[in-house]
């Protein structure tokens, strides 16, 4: 009867079946902190005065590196100075690594039925690979790399199904928005939600991971797609160890079920101040932008950047916008100038930057003044997120992005055809 | 660190989804000092919060509070702003774990409240009482593995524990 969370809870947890709503103490086969949350972290894990778990941590800076300032330098060196101490290899330091949720995909830490916690709060990504995985504290961090263990809820879990064929330009971004506009940014509070139907097994890995991203955005402790033949290959060769996938039984028990049909969904744009104030982007009207910000975790991947360039090839953006380009890994950027695409992005007067978290958060290479306005690829619209607090930050897939670049507002790109 | 029988204190009065990036912002995300964080607790949004906050201060809010990133800096500036707890509806999950795990009280309660009402919470009894409109609130205590998770010393004392084991 149990979904797939309660099967990896109660497989790292030792038990044989573990209750919704339970609380239980697990193994946990990887943590990560990034530059941001790790400092805290460390300074927690002193406490403790023991030898970390050093094979499960990972270490990846990436929201203030390259270093923004004099304080951020300090924080990146205590991440680098941690590694050095303990002898930690996991640490991927500037120019080797990239945003912290792609390279941990990349780099084969994650895998179907694992359990992975990092202190950052879009670790849910990795359900797109069929892991259990959730955003944690930094002490939270410490305290697996201590003992490898953490509590847990075990959650109800929320199954959604989305059936039939995508529209022109609608992404994995948009079903996401889409699911938001209609559940709510705490629709799924406490809760996993899994995702199934035609719609979703079609998907990229890609579009999946950029689903599970935004999990959190609903309030959901993590979102798990199924692992099939899409996942399988794209681990051969990377994966790191043994994994083994797990599946919901067919008669497991869901908190609750949701239909969509994939025909409904058009490319989507939520507006500020929420990532739940959704509508379609062909009916926002006239909103002239001042930035549109293609990367981050959630959109940052090499079929982001193709779609994007796909638009923007051999044309301009449009006079008093600028847009920023920011692949989400070394990996990335590198496959983007192989087949071409950062010409392209700089033929149309982009900005194209290597990866950090920066502008995403509002932290550098890209912050908003006062009523500006940005499309971007990112996850959160929230008050001031990406600069000043009367600055406005519009989420949308990256093919929307494109074309507000090119258009100067906010377009659907079916517009340009 | 044990969570006290019962506080009074100051409301600052919040609505819904209020999120970690309001309660944060990002830029200041260069250190883990609670004093320090807690000089830029809702500078955006609340620019009069930090001059005006009182050691004691409770913050009540409707759903969903801290919503948004994992940042442990959220309720480590809430403490060193001075607040001694969270009333809500509603918690975003990291949050509420990143604030029973640090010490900082949250209670998941729907409370009518104004700003400058002065509220008193029951820790025992699961009772809060808006001191100026008289009207009462039961909730419900945490869990065990929580109490003893809090008593311990929060999650720091608490692994201290296992480690010792």
């Amino acid at each position: 009867m149990p979904t797939i969370s309660e099967k990896i809870l109660a497989e790292k947890s030792g038990e044989k079946k573990v209750e919704p709503g339970k609380i239980i103490e697990v193994e946990v086969d990887y943590v990560m902190v990034n530059d941001v949350t790790g400092l805290p972290a460390f300074e927690v894990f002193e406490k403790f005065r023991t030898k970390p778990k050093r094979e499960k941590i990972i270490l990846i800076p990436d929201h203030y590196v390259p270093n923004k300032d004099i304080a951020s330098a300090e924080q990146a060196r205590a991440m680098r100075e941690f590694a050095q101490k303990y002898e930690i290899k996991n640490y991927f330091e500037v120019g080797r690594g990239g945003v912290c949720h792609q390279l941990m995909i990349e780099e084969g830490f994650v895998a179907p039925g694992r359990l992975i916690a990092g202190a950052d709060s879009h670790t849910c990504s990795y359900g797109a690979l069929g892991s259990f995985a959730t955003g944690i504290g930094s002490t939270e961090a410490a305290a697996i790399m201590a003992t490898g263990k953490l509590w847990f809820r075990v959650p109800e879990t929320q199954k959604f199904i989305v059936e039939g064929k995508l529209n022109r330009y609608v992404m994995g971004k948009d079903i996401i928005l889409h699911i938001i506009g209609n559940i709510g940014v705490d629709g799924s509070l406490y809760k996993a939600m899994e995702f199934y139907g035609s719609t979703i097994s079609g998907l990229s890995l890609s579009d999946r991971i950029t689903i599970s991203n935004m999990t959190i955005e609903a309030g959901g402790k993590t979102g798990i797609i199924p692992p099939d033949k899409r996942v399988f290959n794209y681990l051969k060769g990377r994966v790191r160890g043994n994994y083994r996938e797990v599946y919901s039984d067919p008669d497991a028990i869901y908190s609750e079920k949701f239909e969509y049909n994939a025909e409904d969904i058009v490319p989507t744009v939520a507006k500020p101040s929420l990532p739940e104030n959704t509508a379609p982007a062909s009916e926002l009207g006239n909103i002239e932008i001042d930035q549109a910000y293609l990367g981050s975790c959630t959109n940052g991947r090499i079929e982001d950047l193709r779609i994007a360039a796909e638009i923007l090839k051999g044309k301009k953006i449009k006079e008093g916008v600028r847009m920023i380009v920011v692949p989400a890994s070394k990996r990335i950027f590198e496959q983007a100038m192989e087949e071409g695409l950062i010409k392209i992005f700089m033929n149309a007067d982009a900005y194209v930057s290597g990866p950090t978290c920066g502008a995403c958060l509002g932290g550098y290479m890209g912050v908003l003044a006062k009523d500006e306005i940005c499309i971007s690829s990112t996850n959160r619209n929230f008050i001031g997120r990406m600069g000043h607090k009367d600055s406005k930050v519009y989420l949308a897939n990256p093919a929307v992005v494109a074309a507000s670049a090119i258009t100067g507002r906010i377009t659907d790109p079916n517009e340009l055809e | 660190m044990t969570i006290r029988k019962k506080i009074k204190g100051r409301i600052w009065k919040f609505g819904d989804n209020i999120d970690t990036d309001q309660i944060i912002p990002a830029e200041y995300l260069v250190t883990g000092d609670p004093e320090e964080l807690g000089k830029h607790a809702f500078e955006k949004v609340r620019p009069e919060f930090v001059n005006k906050v009182r050691k004691g201060d409770i913050i009540v809010a409707e759903k969903n509070f801290g919503c948004g990133s994992s940042r442990e800096h959220a309720p480590r500036a809430l403490i060193g702003a001075g607040i001694s707890c969270v009333v809500a509806k509603s918690f975003a999950r990291i949050f509420y774990r990143n604030s029973i795990n640090i010490g900082l009280p949250v209670v998941e309660c729907s409370v009518k409240a104004r700003d400058g009402d002065d509220l008193e919470i029951d820790f025992e009894k699961g009772i809060i009482g808006n001191m100026n409109t008289k009207e009462q609130y039961e909730f419900l205590p945490l869990p065990p593995f929580l109490l003893n998770l809090i008593n311990s010393g929060g999650l720091v004392g608490y692994v201290k524990k296992q480690l010792k084991k």
